[in-house]
C-alpha cells in the first residue's frame, strides 16, 4: 500500500467515492456488517454532540469549544482499530477516537465547562489528555513509543495534528525521533484545509503533506479523511506495520472542518460558499450511509429514530456534568508536585485566611 | 568514602541509578559513545548498553517531549541538555507540558524527569555557554529547580531528584565541575530536595549563596574574618522549593542578608530571597536585603566577563557595607 501510493506520485488513497459506491475493491477493508453499523451509530453520535456542544456553548452553558463537525471518519477510522492498551495522543479535534477509547462524554464536557476534572479520565487508560499547543504532543508520542519498544510490548500510539502543526518545530522533531528510533507510532494529520483561517497553501509549498515523511526515511501517505474506508484500511495497515517493528508510519488525512475553528471563530470570513459546498458533496458520513443504505444495513427512517435518543442521552451526560461538585479549592493548589511544597501550603493557607476575611465582610453587608 | 570531582560524583549518581532501576533511562547530546562534551556520562553507555544510554538527534525540544511520553509510560527519563543556554528550544515542551501533565490530568499522569545542564559562567567560553537562567525556571508552577554546589551534594541531590516523581531541573555548575575535590560516600544515599544548608555559623551577616557562588562566598568569609566579621553562609541548594524556614531562621539571627547570584539582577532568586528576609524578619533587620548578582546584561564574552562575575571582592564589599550600614 506505503509503495503503490506513496506521497511522491500526489495520489490520494480512496476505497469509495461520493456517493458510497466502492472504487478501489483491492483495498476495501473486511468488516462485518454487525460491527460496521455500530461504527457508523458511533460516528453519528459524536457527530450529534458535536453539534448539540455548539448549541451548549450558544446558550452560554460551557466555554470554547472546537466542533469536529466533517471529520467524523478520521476519529472513526483511528477509532476503530486503536485497542484499549495503545495509546492515543491527541492533540483537540478528536472526539471520535477519544469516545472509542473510553473518554465519556461528561468529561469532554467537564473539560470544556472549565475542569481538569474531565481530563481525569477514569475509564480511557493510555490516553493523554487534550493538548493545546500545536504540534507539541507528538514529540510524547514518540517518547512513549520509545517505552513501547523498551519494554518489548506490544502497542501502539496513534498521535493528531493538524495541517497547521505541520509548519511546527516540533512536528520535524517528533517525525524525526520517532523515524531513528523505529517506533511504533502512527501520525496522523488531520488535513481540514484551514488552521483557524490560513489554508495549507500559506503553510507550506510541499505537493501535500504526507511527503514530509520521505525525508524522515518514514513510510507516509495521503488519505481521503472523508472516505471511512479508506481511513480505517490505511490505519489497520500501519498498525500492523509498526507491530512489525516496521514504524512510525505518518498519515495525512484530507478532510474539511465544516464548522469554525473553535466556537470563537468565523469561516465566513475567510472562506466561500462555493467551496464549502464542493466539500458538502465528499461529507463523510453521506457516504458511508449511503453505502450502508446500499447494503441494506441502515435505513433514513433509522437515523431519524436514533438522533433523538441520542441527543436525550447527550443531554443526560451534560446535565450530569453541570450537576458535577464544585471545584474544589484545594485542587487549584494540590496536583502540581507529587508533594506540596511548604511554601505552596502556606500560600494556601493565606487564602483560607482571605476567604474567612471575605465570608465576614460578606456577612456584614 | 572516595575522593571525587563533582564530574564523578554525577556519573556516580547515574551508574547507582541505572544499575538499580531498570526504568531509568539516560540521553542527550553526545552523551552516549562521547560521554558527554564534560564527560559526565563517560563509561554509561558501555556498561549499560545503548537502548539505555544513547546519542539523541540534535533537538532539544525533540529530547524534552521524548522524555515526556516516555515518563507517562513509566520510564525515568535523565536528559541532558549540552549547555543552559541551549535550553529554549525545549523550554515549550519544559512550561507547557512536564510542568504541567500532573495537574491537567488530575494525577493520572506524571512525568518524573532529571533535566540535567551545566551553567554558569567563568570558563572563558563561547557566546550562549556561560548563562545563569534558573530564575525563568523556577518561576514555572510544576516545576522543581536544584543546584548543587559540591560534590557530595551533587550525588545526594541527583539520585534524589532521579527518585522523584516530580520534573527536576538539575543545574551544574560548570565552572566547579572539576574544581573541587572531596570525599564522597561510597554507594547510595540521598539529600533531601528543598532543604537548604547552613555551611557556616555566624553573627553578623547572612549571605545565601548556590552552586559555584558558594565557594567565593567561602573566600569572602575569609576576608571578613580578618576584618572581624562573623559570616553565616547558606547554600541555598534549591531554587524551588525554596527553603524559607532556613533563610528566614538565619536572618533573625544575624539581622543582615545578602544574596550571591550569577544571573541578572532584576527578578533575579536575590531579589525572592530579600522579600523573604522582609516578610519573615522585618523587625530584626539592622540593614537593607543587599543583592550581589549579575547585571541586566548579556553575559560578556571572556575579555569582559571578570566584570560580570561574582567574586570575593564584590562579595567583601557588599558584606563590609551592609554590616557598616
Amino acid at each position: 500500500m506505503f509503495k503503490e501510493y506513496t506521497p511522491l506520485k500526489n495520489k490520494i488513497f480512496q476505497v469509495i467515492d461520493n456517493d458510497g459506491k466502492v472504487i478501489n475493491t483491492k483495498w476495501m477493508p473486511e468488516i462485518d456488517s454487525e460491527r460496521l453499523v455500530k461504527i457508523y451509530k458511533d460516528m453519528l453520535f459524536a457527530r450529534t454532540a458535536d453539534l448539540q456542544i455548539v448549541s451548549y456553548q450558544r446558550q452560554g452553558r460551557i466555554y470554547t469549544y472546537p466542533p469536529n463537525y466533517g471529520q467524523e471518519a478520521i476519529a472513526a477510522g483511528v477509532g476503530a482499530v486503536i485497542k484499549d492498551h495503545d495509546w492515543m495522543v491527541p492533540a483537540f479535534r478528536e472526539l471520535g477516537t477519544m469516545l472509542a477509547k473510553g473518554v465519556t462524554l461528561k468529561e469532554m464536557f467537564l473539560y470544556f465547562m472549565g475542569n481538569e476534572e474531565g481530563s481525569n479520565f477514569k475509564n480511557a487508560n493510555f490516553t493523554l489528555p487534550i493538548s493545546v499547543p500545536i504540534a507539541s504532543q507528538l514529540i510524547h508520542a514518540a517518547g512513549i513509543g520509545y517505552a513501547i519498544k523498551y519494554n518489548k510490548e506490544k502497542k501502539v500510539a496513534y498521535a493528531f495534528v493538524g495541517d497547521g502543526g505541520t509548519s511546527e518545530g516540533d512536528f520535524h522533531e517528533a517525525v524525526n525521533f520517532a523515524g531513528v528510533w523505529k517506533v511504533p507510532v502512527v501520525f496522523i494529520i488531520q488535513n481540514n484545509q484551514y488552521g483557524i483561517s490560513t489554508p495549507t497553501s500559506v503553510q507550506t509549498a510541499s505537493e501535500n503533506l504526507a511527503i514530509k515523511s520521505v525525508a524522515y526515511g518514514v513510510k507516509g501517505i495521503m488519505v481521503d479523511g472523508n472516505d471511512f474506508f479508506a481511513m480505517y484500511r490505511v490505519v489497520e495497515e500501519a498498525a500492523k506495520l509498526c507491530l512489525n517493528g516496521e514504524g512510525p508510519v505518518l498519515i495525512e488525512a484530507v478532510t474539511y472542518r465544516k464548522g469554525a475553528h473553535t466556537t470563537s471563530d468565523d469561516p465566513s470570513k475567510y472562506r466561500t460558499k462555493e467551496e464549502e459546498d464542493a466539500w458538502e458533496e465528499k461529507d463523510p458520513m453521506k457516504r458511508l450511509k449511503a453505502y450502508l443504505i446500499d447494503k441494506g444495513l441502515w435505513s433514513e427512517k433509522e437515523e431519524d429514530k436514533i438522533i433523538p435518543q441520542f441527543k436525550v442521552e447527550i443531554d443526560r451526560q451534560f446535565i450530569e456534568a453541570e450537576n458535577h461538585p464544585p471545584y474544589p479549592k484545594e485542587d487549584v493548589f494540590k496536583h502540581l508536585y507529587a508533594e506540596m511544597p511548604d511554601d505552596l501550603k502556606e500560600q494556601e493557607k493565606q487564602y483560607d485566611r482571605y476567604l474567612q476575611w471575605k465570608s465576614g465582610k460578606v456577612k456584614q453587608q | 568514602m572516595k575522593i571525587m570531582n563533582m564530574v564523578n560524583a554525577i556519573n556516580d549518581a547515574l551508574d547507582l541509578k541505572l544499575a538499580e532501576d531498570k526504568t531509568v533511562i539516560v540521553y542527550g547530546q553526545d552523551v552516549g559513545v562521547e560521554g558527554g562534551v564534560f564527560r559526565v556520562t563517560e563509561g554509561l553507555q558501555k556498561k549499560y548498553g545503548v537502548q539505555r544510554v544513547f546519542d539523541s538527534p540534535l533537538a532539544e525540544s525533540g529530547i524534552v517531549g521524548t522524555a515526556i511520553g516516555m515518563a507517562v509510560a513509566g520510564l525515568r527519563p535523565v536528559v541532558e541538555m549540552q549547555f543552559c543556554g541551549f535550553i529554549y528550544p525545549a523550554f515549550n515542551q519544559i512550561i507547557s507540558h512536564a510542568s504541567r501533565m500532573r495537574n491537567r490530568s488530575r494525577g493520572k499522569y506524571e512525568t518524573p524527569i532529571v533535566i540535567r545542564m551545566p551553567y554558569g559562567g567563568g570558563i572563558n567560553a563561547l557566546e550562549h555557554h556561560s548563562e545563569s537562567m534558573e530564575t525563568i525556571f523556577g518561576h514555572i508552577p510544576g516545576l522543581k529547580v536544584v543546584v548543587p554546589s559540591t560534590p557530595h551534594d551533587a550525588k545526594g541531590m541527583l539520585i534524589a531528584a532521579i527518585e522523584s516523581n516530580d520534573t527536576i531541573l538539575f543545574m551544574e555548575p560548570k565552572r566547579i565541575y572539576r574544581a573541587i575535590k572531596q570525599e564522597v560516600a561510597e554507594g547510595k544515599f540521598t539529600i533531601p530536595l528543598g532543604k537548604a544548608n547552613v555551611i557556616a555559623q555566624g553573627t553578623d551577616v547572612t549571605v545565601v549563596a548556590y552552586g559555584a557562588m558558594v565557594r567565593e562566598v567561602q573566600k569572602a568569609a575569609v576576608m571578613a574574618k580578618e576584618a572581624g566579621i562573623s559570616v553565616e553562609i547558606i547554600d541555598l541548594r534549591s531554587i524551588y522549593p525554596i527553603d524559607r524556614e532556613t533563610i528566614a531562621k538565619s536572618v533573625k539571627k544575624t539581622g543582615r542578608i545578602i544574596t550571591v547570584t550569577e544571573g541578572p539582577k532584576t527578578y533575579g532568586v536575590g531579589s525572592e530571597i530579600s522579600q523573604i528576609a522582609l516578610e519573615e524578619a522585618f523587625l530584626h533587620l539592622e540593614a537593607p536585603p543587599a543583592r550581589v548578582s549579575g547585571f541586566d546584561v548579556i553575559v560578556p564574552l571572556p575579555k569582559g566577563e571578570h566584570h560580570y562575575m561574582q567574586d570575593p571582592y564584590k562579595i567583601f564589599y557588599e558584606i563590609e557595607r551592609t554590616v557598616k550600614y
